[in-house]
């Protein structure tokens, strides 16, 4: 990898919050897949996401009970994120889809799983003004910064003495 | 999308966060449902879970949370956050023990027939447990010492999968060259293992030198007051076990898991998802909630400790090296050390509070050093707020055979001490007494 991404907490909170429905790339119908264990977890924690995965809308298949679609352009509108679950080198393409489907289907934010990087990808999509999230996983990143990992002994970097701990989507100030 | 940084929640500056400030609050909020701001403990055998399909979601790890408290524990987690930001690691798993901790740490590394190399500068309980137990699981391993660098290389040749060694070495005064071992355990595709339980993350952190995994005896300096048994292992989530393939026990799938595999699974956090979800699942040597409580009360004064602790033990050490019943000190804080310049490199704000000197007289010498003593506590611990005193040949490094004591500095003329934070000057009175009878 180039160089270490970071990105603040109170960017990625901010995404969180914020977005309401999902479009994962390479969704899984394998409960086996971590794909589908993120899905499943998202789903939990008030997401909507929205499976894209051409052989399994070809079947006509349902994902944790969810229609899978064929591309981004099926994907019914709006939807605040792109979640790329594919290989790195698959990443350009998708965000390219993004891009152009941006203002009709209301995309803000590409975001790219843990292990996905594609440099090229971001700055062609942070041009065209989407928020871009790179090499990280929603399911973690969310159990992190709303206490949730640290119950598997995980450093969540996150230090607070509030009381009650803001949820995601209350609109008190954090 | 624009950011309101005013309407972010649970978070500051992250990794950031000075060690002091994350000894006391790293891993512990208030608590979420009481508000109590001290971590409760929970002492409960099993959680409840919401409905079957939450229960299946945690069993097949698809989401965070509690199932039994051999697996995991919400005040034992609160302690392994604690530990893992310490150290600078991405998670860590708390164990029954410092040697249940070691178990753990080789448990997803080392198959049945396979190799690691320790050195020979090891806690003795340690060299007994690699060298009798181990042997039990068919795990095998080549002691090694590892100030040669090529003897070092050549045991990774022959397929040594790990290195484990002790940043400051027990029964003390020895530095370990970590910087220049992970670059032959990276060289060769293995791992090293560093236990820093007598310099803590406070005097040595090994994960900045190239340290893969961290492991603890929490009984010693962290907790700090002689209360508990505990230790743990800390992943730094850096190596790439599907790239290396050599560790299949987290790149391979996991037939109790339907198939899953760890690294693919769960990325850097697969190390210790399986430590909990496999390692002390089978192997069951948890840590209790209490342990984890008061062990969360030692790291919140860890580093003012440690102070302490290398200060009154540096002015011992110089004593000593004065009196004429004392052959030679073995303190890397000496100006006369030859570890002395691998201390200030690796472990800059103090030289540790544990370490040994030879009694001219030799070993009948020694043993009366031990029983004169009226301040210092004549037991088999180190790390305690309270100074203590051993004879390691007589007892922790007994089971070793004479030229294993000599290699680890604990021939028969050798006092270990490990030094607490009583008043400095009586412990000098204290051991001038035991030397003036010895
Ligand atoms: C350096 C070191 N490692 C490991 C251990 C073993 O820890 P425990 O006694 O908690 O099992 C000890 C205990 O003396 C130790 O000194």
């Amino acid at each position: 990898m180039a160089t270490d991404l970071h990105y603040s907490d109170a960017l990625i909170a901010g995404i969180l919050r914020r977005v309401r429905t999902i479009a994962m790339v390479g969704a899984s119908p394998n409960w086996k897949r971590p794909s589908n264990f993120a899905m499943k977890y998202l789903q939990e924690k008030g997401f909507r996401v929205i499976p894209v995965n051409p052989r399994a809308a070809a079947a006509g298949a349902l994902i944790l009970g969810e229609k899978a679609c064929a591309s981004l352009e099926d994907v019914p509108g709006p939807v605040e994120m792109v979640d790329v679950f594919r290989a790195s080198e698959a990443a350009l393409e998708i965000t390219r889809e993004a891009i152009r489907l941006r203002a009709e289907k209301g995309f803000e934010v590409v975001w790219m799983q843990l292990g996905v990087r594609n440099d090229e990808a971001a700055a062609e999509a942070e041009a065209a003004g989407l928020t871009v999230i790179m090499n990280r996983c929603p399911k973690i990143e969310y159990g992190r910064l709303w206490g949730e990992l640290g119950w598997g002994g995980f450093d969540s970097g996150v230090i607070s003495s509030r009381w009650p701990r803001p949820a995601k989507g209350d609109g008190r100030a954090g | 999308m624009s950011e309101d940084e005013t309407q972010t929640p649970a978070s500051g500056p992250g990794p950031d966060w000075g060690f002091e400030t994350r000894m006391i609050h790293a891993g512990a909020g208030p608590d979420p449902t009481s508000g109590a701001r001290q971590t409760p403990i929970h002492q409960t055998s099993a959680y409840a879970f919401h409905d079957a399909d939450h229960a299946a979601s945690l069993f097949n790890l698809q989401t965070f949370g509690f199932i039994y408290s051999r697996l995991g524990n919400p005040t034992v987690a609160t302690l392994e956050e604690r530990i893992a930001s310490l150290e600078g690691g991405r998670g860590a798993t708390c164990a029954a023990s410092g040697h249940a901790a070691q178990v753990l740490a080789f448990f997803p590394l080392i198959e049945a027939g396979e190799r690691f190399a320790a050195s020979t500068r090891l806690y003795g309980g340690s060299v007994t447990q690699f060298s009798r137990t181990f042997p039990k699981f068919d795990w095998h391993c080549d002691f090694v010492d590892t100030e040669d660098l090529a003897a070092v290389e050549a045991v990774l040749a022959q397929g040594a999968k790990a290195l484990f060694v002790e940043s400051l070495a027990n029964p003390g005064g020895v530095v370990t060259d970590l910087e220049a071992l992970a670059g032959l355990t990276r060289a060769a595709g293995a791992l090293l293992i560093v236990d820093n339980t007598l310099a803590t993350p406070w005097l040595c952190r090994p994960f900045e030198w190239g340290a893969d995994l961290i492991v603890h005896s929490a009984t010693k300096f962290l907790s700090g007051n002689g209360t508990v048994i505990g230790g743990a292992v800390v992943d730094s989530g850096r190596f790439d076990w599907s790239a290396s393939g050599r560790f299949p026990g987290l790149s391979e799938p996991e037939p109790a898991y339907h198939g899953l595999k760890f690294s693919e699974t769960f990325g850097d956090l697969a190390f210790t998802v399986h430590s909990h979800a496999v390692g002390l699942r089978d192997l069951g040597a948890s840590m209790a909630p209490m342990n984890a409580f008061l062990t969360l009360l030692g790291t919140e004064t860890l580093a003012l400790r440690m102070e302490r602790h290398c200060r009154n033990s540096l002015a011992v050490a110089e004593w000593l090296t004065e009196h004429p019943k004392v052959e030679w000190v073995s303190h890397a804080g000496l100006p006369t050390s030859p570890y002395r310049e691998l201390a200030q490199k690796y472990l800059p704000n103090g030289a540790g509070a544990v370490f040994t000197f030879g009694v001219r007289g030799g070993y009948e010498a020694g043993v009366k050093v031990v029983e004169r003593c009226e301040l210092f506590s004549h037991l088999a611990n180190i790390g305690d707020a309270r100074s203590l005193i051993i004879h390691p040949a007589s007892t922790t490094h007994r089971q070793l055979t004479d030229e294993q004591r000599a290699a680890a500095g604990a021939g028969p003329e050798v006092v270990r001490l490990s030094i607490g934070l009583e008043t400095v000057d009586d412990l000098v009175r204290d051991l001038d007494r035991a030397l003036a009878a010895a």
